[in-house]
């Protein structure tokens, strides 16, 4: 080895050795490692707008992809936190870069679904999208994911159908958002009018995880028909039979089913036996299934 | 004007000497290494977020250079004792301050221009692998040329900073020339604050004396136009021309206040 090289060989060992220290460190003392706390250092729009300088988009970046990490990571590991740190998140992203669309768009779809697979927290999300709604007063985008939320997830059909019909003003709008005013006033929560939606969704979708979103939509709609029919099947089965279904085979036997029915992901349906009720599995991907508001309710008690 | 450009050519030579194009292998590698990584991190967004840090880069890259060179660019001389026999030349003060200045625009220019290369093909890189030059998601295409806007306000902000540096450098320390300039750089980002003080003062002098504040420091806010840029927003051409203007003026103000504190200096 040369003298010039031998400085070299050093400096490779000694790194070499502080990461086998590092393991070491890790495995013999894994317990007492902190825990990563989530931790959002500062909560104030203005003092991150103004120390960003003119670094402001490029922070709202940062801050998205934390937010996009924070929410992975709870929707992996759910720790009954409810993302509370979600909104907080969105609020800085969206103040250091007021223009990020998909910020508002997909921060909402984030805060709107029920836990664990989001916040539970509608109300969060119709505020985020108002706030970019006054920033961006023009996207049509935005008033149709407001409208959408008080139609899927508060059930709220007057409200909705007042968001579809402002967006359908803003220019560049398409021409169904006019309808969704119309379906909203007229037909509420029919399953129809759903898929219509979500259809729409899935042929305008940019993105491959709001498409698998609207895919999940339609499917739980499929899979919604599929139980209707399946209990009137077995309701009709018991109806004749002197003894209930208690499982699939009992149908299966009596010639009315060619198999155990499997729902649109592939996973079987479960019948609860005696009531005669047809229920989607827990163990499904597409549990739980989206709530419908019961027939002739009023608006307000849904 | 020959005098201007020998000096300026070995401004720019020892800024090459001193490894200053090596930032431009950071900047690549930067830019290269997050773009692979940024596709399962930002739910399709992964263009407008190395827009958004190509910009930024730029904008950091040259920051240091401007500050980091430009507070050396006199200072330096006369820490070695070179400017005795630079001055014993037939070169004025002025064409001496002014060949300083455009040795180190010089420099940024061809750092400016390199990383604005690398950009674009970083970006072009991106939307081949995405499959398209300007996909439904995309506020705006890939290789966008708009984003030259951006790059340009940029480097107006960096002859600012630059023209400043060398100020400093003419009367006082690095390590305070550095301070300095950083804080004018600040303060240049708050502009805003100062135009609307006497709204939250309730006296008067104190309203004007921010009013005068405004006007006189460094306005550098309106130079930022890089999030209009990476969301498409238009950016009026007068508007880049008054900004041009109002450059390359304060530019020759500070270059002047330079040369008068320069030639004021006695080196005996």
């Amino acid at each position: 080895m040369t003298d010039r090289r031998r400085p070299l060989v050093f400096i490779v060992a000694l790194l070499v050795a502080a990461v086998l220290l590092q393991l070491a460190r890790e495995r013999l003392y894994a317990q007492d490692l902190p825990a990563a706390d989530d931790l959002l250092y500062v909560r104030s729009e203005a003092v991150i707008q103004r120390t960003a300088l003119s670094y402001d988009a490029v922070l709202g970046d940062a801050y998205w992809i934390r937010t996009l990490q924070y929410f992975g990571r709870g929707r992996l590991h759910p720790d009954g936190s409810h993302f509370v740190l979600l909104y907080p998140l969105l609020d800085l992203t969206t103040s250091l870069d007021p223009k990020f669309i998909v910020a508002y768009r997909f921060g909402a779809i984030f805060l709107t679904e029920p836990y664990p697979d989001g916040a539970g927290r509608p109300d969060l999300a119709v505020k985020l999208l108002q706030k970019g709604i006054a920033t961006n007063p023009s996207r049509w985008e935005l008033f149709h994911d407001v409208g959408f939320i008080y139609y899927w997830h508060l059930h709220d059909y007057k409200n909705a159908a007042s968001w579809f019909d402002r967006g359908a003003e803003m220019p560049g709008a398409p021409w169904w958002l006019r309808t969704y005013a119309a379906v909203m006033l007229t037909r509420g929560g029919d399953r129809q009018a759903s898929r219509f939606m979500w259809q729409n969704i899935l042929r305008s979708a940019t993105n491959s995880w709001l498409k698998q979103s609207a895919e999940r939509r339609l499917a739980q709609l499929d899979a919604l028909d599929q139980i209707d029919q399946l209990t009137q099947i077995v309701g009709a089965f018991n109806r004749r039979s002197a003894k209930p279904a208690e499982t699939w085979n009992d149908l299966v036997s009596a010639g009315i089913l060619r198999g155990t029915p499997l729902d649109p992901a592939g996973t079987p349906y479960e019948l609860i036996p005696v009531v005669g009720h047809v229920e989607l599995s827990a163990e499904s991907p597409l549990f739980p299934l989206p709530t419908e508001p019961l027939p002739g309710q009023p608006p307000a008690l849904r | 004007m020959r005098a201007i450009g020998y000096i300026a050519v070995n401004v720019f030579k020892e800024s090459v000497r001193d490894k200053v194009l090596y930032n431009l292998v950071f900047f690549a590698v930067l830019l290269i290494g997050i773009s692979f990584l940024l596709g399962q991190l930002t739910a399709g967004q992964d263009i407008k977020v190395i827009k958004d840090l190509g910009l930024a880069a730029i904008s950091v890259f040259g920051l240091f250079i401007s500050v980091f060179i430009g507070i050396g660019l006199v200072s330096k001389e006369v820490d070695r004792r070179s400017i005795y026999s630079l001055l014993s030349k037939p070169i004025s003060r002025q064409q001496f301050i002014i060949g300083k200045y455009v040795g180190l625009v010089l420099t940024l220019l061809v750092n400016v221009s390199v990383m604005t290369l690398a950009y674009y093909v970083v970006l072009g890189g991106m939307a081949w692998v995405a499959g398209g030059w300007f996909l439904p998601a995309w506020e705006a295409p890939a290789v966008d040329p708009a984003l030259l806007k951006a790059v340009a306000m940029i480097f107006l902000q960096l002859m600012m900073i630059t023209a400043l540096a060398l100020l400093f450098s003419t009367f006082s320390s690095p390590i305070l020339s550095a301070a300095l300039t950083f804080g004018l750089y600040i303060a240049g980002h708050f502009n805003a604050d100062l135009h609307h003080f006497d709204t939250v003062v309730a006296s008067k002098p104190a309203g004007w004396l921010a009013k005068v504040l405004y006007y006189l420091l460094p306005n550098l806010s309106p130079l930022d136009i890089k999030a209009q840029v990476v969301h498409a927003i238009p950016v009026p051409a007068g508007y880049l021309l008054l900004n041009t203007a109002y450059a390359l003026v304060y530019v020759t103000a500070l270059l002047m206040g330079a040369t008068a504190i320069f030639m004021r200096r006695d080196f005996k």
